[in-house]
């Protein structure tokens, strides 16, 4: 008896008009990417528009002791946790009262996660374009502490705001070649479910800050 | 052949409160879209369209090579593919997983292919705790219903009505405020996630070149299924294959915008197998489910095929007014609105729910808003031709024949033309519209009862067209 993997792929080439599997097949559309020349401060100036559109809030840091004071008053003694970024520890967030490292046990991270008020994150990219976050899961970032807690904190180096996404798949045309995981991140969890009415923080963050060093 | 389900639409069509909630939600979509679209807010989005089209077309043109180099990206990156023929088959690789695993609890993120498979009635029934956990289908869920919009499957449900199956079936305080109801959700379905073995999505897109599917949403409750449980099942039609990850640059423009007027959505996901070694979270196992269920039957027409390009952001739905009158329960199957009428009779085959294809004005809003351009009026014509033909293989429709041939023998004989609509003037002056209606009985026969149902021909004018044109050209040869 056939598989159904054969029996579909049988159907598909029959359908099609086939008899057997064919090479790599012609007249596949060209890739559209288009990069624009945007200078460095309109970036900025057009990702802080666009996520703050979203109800997000963005800070620019002149310097990573900026950084670290903005998160500090943020958190204002609240518990948080990070994720393992090197660069988190270049901003010296890790000596902020109350402030926890993720660490790399996954049962202790996701009690952090659950349970803390905030996760603190760097980010692989920023996209301009759209205010988005880009990260791509790895020993420096667990997937679950940009998650889990109500408020997203995330410090990014101003050189890993991109454009778009245009940008980001021309610097990773396959992703999935780094890490299980990448995801976008554009603004506070939402819905408009109920009546089309707009609410923040359904199962992700309610609550996200970037803070540009 | 079902019938058309007549009393349920009339029912809906009567009822105030619903007509309002399904017009102001679609509304509110259709001005978020349209706004979403304009020049200064994305570049060349007519660009973008085409080369959507281009490149679903080209993809569905060459399945079968997209599917096996999925496959083996996938298997590359750790995941395991299964193969399923037909629903059954999807829900016993659940079933057996869940057995084997000792999964006693799923956590669920929207996918409107595991409602095609009834995926849910059959877990509940082995006795599985298995959970909606996106807001609108989690409130479906309590309430036993089914999705009204593939966006937005809670659309026709007021707060009001939220709040009374909260107290009911939570048994917590009544609160009538959407952010509070918001918040009890997330409450619930938190220990959910937390406690699940095993998290089931869906995928807005298959990616060849990387073995990864990819999610697009706004709650988190996917990123939470996919990352939460030690188990992931993405469970997918065949069709969601695209060839390559720098494609998602043109197909993430044009979903969002045209499904709820998001430049991106809230957070996309791009995932390819368990989580990998060295990273700290993520599922430890990954299975991708390709569930075939009546596709390649529908891949076999060269023409109609461009119905399976369809990437669900429902922009057909909002824009659709037979949808916005009759809502979404009164279409035969999980899929609604213009697509639900092209794709429901080629996957059940036409004769099914033969009215569905006819019940359409063929405006073509559908087709104009549609992102990747599937002409959906086309194939609704061409579904109406194949159902007539398949009725008249029946035997049926032998009296409308006959109607059109008489029809066509007068139209092409126009002093006959002449000599009945005379008749027809001196015989019924001044009848006010119901002319045709007050014909004897026998003329009301099944070719035109239906038509006459709801509407007349206009009363024949005293005097005809054309012999007014005949006495302007006399007067003016006179002159």
């Amino acid at each position: 008896m056939a598989t159904a993997r054969d029996e579909i792929l049988g159907r598909i080439r029959t359908s099609l008009g086939r008899t057997g599997a064919t090479g790599t097949p012609g007249g596949l559309p060209p890739v559209r990417l288009h990069i624009p020349e945007v200078p460095l401060e309109p970036r900025i100036q057009r990702f802080r528009a666009a996520l703050e559109k979203l109800n997000g809030k963005v800070f620019r840091a002149n310097s990573r002791d900026d950084a670290r004071a903005y998160v500090e008053s943020l958190l204002n003694g609240r518990p948080a946790v990070t994720s393992n970024a090197p660069f988190l520890n270049e901003c010296g967030i890790g000596t902020i009262a109350n402030v926890r490292a993720g660490g790399a046990d996954r049962e202790a991270l996701r009690g952090m996660c659950a349970t803390l008020d905030a996760g603190i994150s760097s980010a692989d990219y920023a996209l301009s374009d759209t205010g988005s976050l880009v990260m791509i899961a790895s020993h420096d970032e667990a997937r679950l502490v940009s998650l889990l807690p109500p408020l997203h904190i995330a410090l990014v180096p101003l050189d890993r705001l991109l454009t778009g996404l245009d940008e980001l798949y021309t610097l990773l045309p396959v992703p999935s070649d780094r890490s299980s995981s990448m995801v976008f991140i554009t603004g506070p969890s939402r819905t408009a479910d109920i009546e089309q009415i707009l609410v923040r923080g359904v199962h992700g963050p309610g609550e996200i800050h970037v803070v540009l060093v | 052949m079902n019938p058309i389900p007549v009393e349920a639409i009339q029912k809906a069509v009567g009822d105030s409160r619903l007509q309002a909630a399904i017009y102001s939600s679609t509304g509110r979509l259709m001005e978020k879209r349209a706004h979403s679209i304009e020049p200064e807010e994305i570049d060349d989005f007519q660009g973008l369209r085409t080369q959507a089209n281009a490149l679903k077309k080209h993809a569905i043109d060459n399945l079968d090579y997209y599917l096996e180099q999925l496959e083996q990206n996938v298997i590359a990156r750790g995941g395991k593919v299964i193969w399923c023929r037909d629903a059954d088959e999807a829900v016993q690789f659940v079933l057996n997983l869940s057995k084997e695993k000792g999964v006693k609890r799923i956590v669920k993120s929207k996918s409107m292919t595991t409602e095609e498979i009834d995926l849910n009635e059959h877990l509940e029934h082995e006795k599985i705790d298995v959970v909606e956990t996106d807001l609108g289908e989690y409130i479906l869920q309590l309430a036993h219903e089914k999705p009204y919009h593939i966006v937005a499957p809670a659309l026709h449900k007021t707060r009001y009505d939220v709040a009374d199956l909260f107290t009911e079936t939570l048994h917590v305080a009544r609160e009538e405020e959407p952010e509070k109801q918001t918040q009890i959700a997330r409450r619930v379905l938190r220990e959910k996630f937390l406690t699940a073995e095993l998290g089931i999505t869906g995928a807005n897109f298959l990616i060849a070149d990387s073995g990864a599917i990819v999610l697009v949403e706004n709650e988190g409750n996917a990123r939470l299924s996919s990352s939460a449980p030690r188990i992931q099942i993405a469970m997918a039609g065949i069709e969601k294959v695209i060839p390559r990850a720098q494609d998602l640059a043109t197909f993430l423009k044009v979903l969002g915008r045209s499904a709820t007027g998001q430049p991106l959505t809230v957070y996309t996901s791009f995932l390819s197998g368990p989580r990998r070694s060295g990273e700290i979270d993520g599922p430890e196992e990954f299975y991708l489910v390709l569930l075939d269920n009546g596709r390649t039957r529908l891949l076999a027409d060269e023409n109609k095929r461009q119905s399976l390009y369809c990437i669900r952001c429902g922009a057909c739905l909002n824009h659709c007014p037979v949808y916005r009158k009759i809502g979404g329960h009164n279409y035969p199957w999980v899929y609604s609105g213009p697509i639900g009428a092209i794709i429901s009779p080629q996957f059940h085959g036409v004769t099914k729910d033969p009215w569905l294809p006819f019940a359409s004005s063929l405006c073509g809003a559908c087709a104009e808003v549609c992102p990747v351009k599937i002409d959906i009026p086309k194939v609704l014509l061409e579904l109406r031709a194949d159902i007539t033909l398949a009725k008249r293989r029946e035997g049926a429709g032998k009296w409308e024949r006959f109607a059109f041939k008489v029809f066509s023998y007068v139209m092409q004989r126009p002093k006959l033309y002449e000599m009945g609509s005379a008749m027809a003037a001196a015989v019924f002056p001044g009848s006010q519209g119901k002319w045709v209606r007050s014909l004897p009985g026998l003329l009301q026969g099944p070719p035109i009862k239906g038509w006459l149902s709801k509407r007349d021909l206009p009363p024949p004018a005293e005097r005809s067209f054309r012999a007014l044109w005949r006495e302007r050209q006399r007067s003016k040869g006179a002159a």
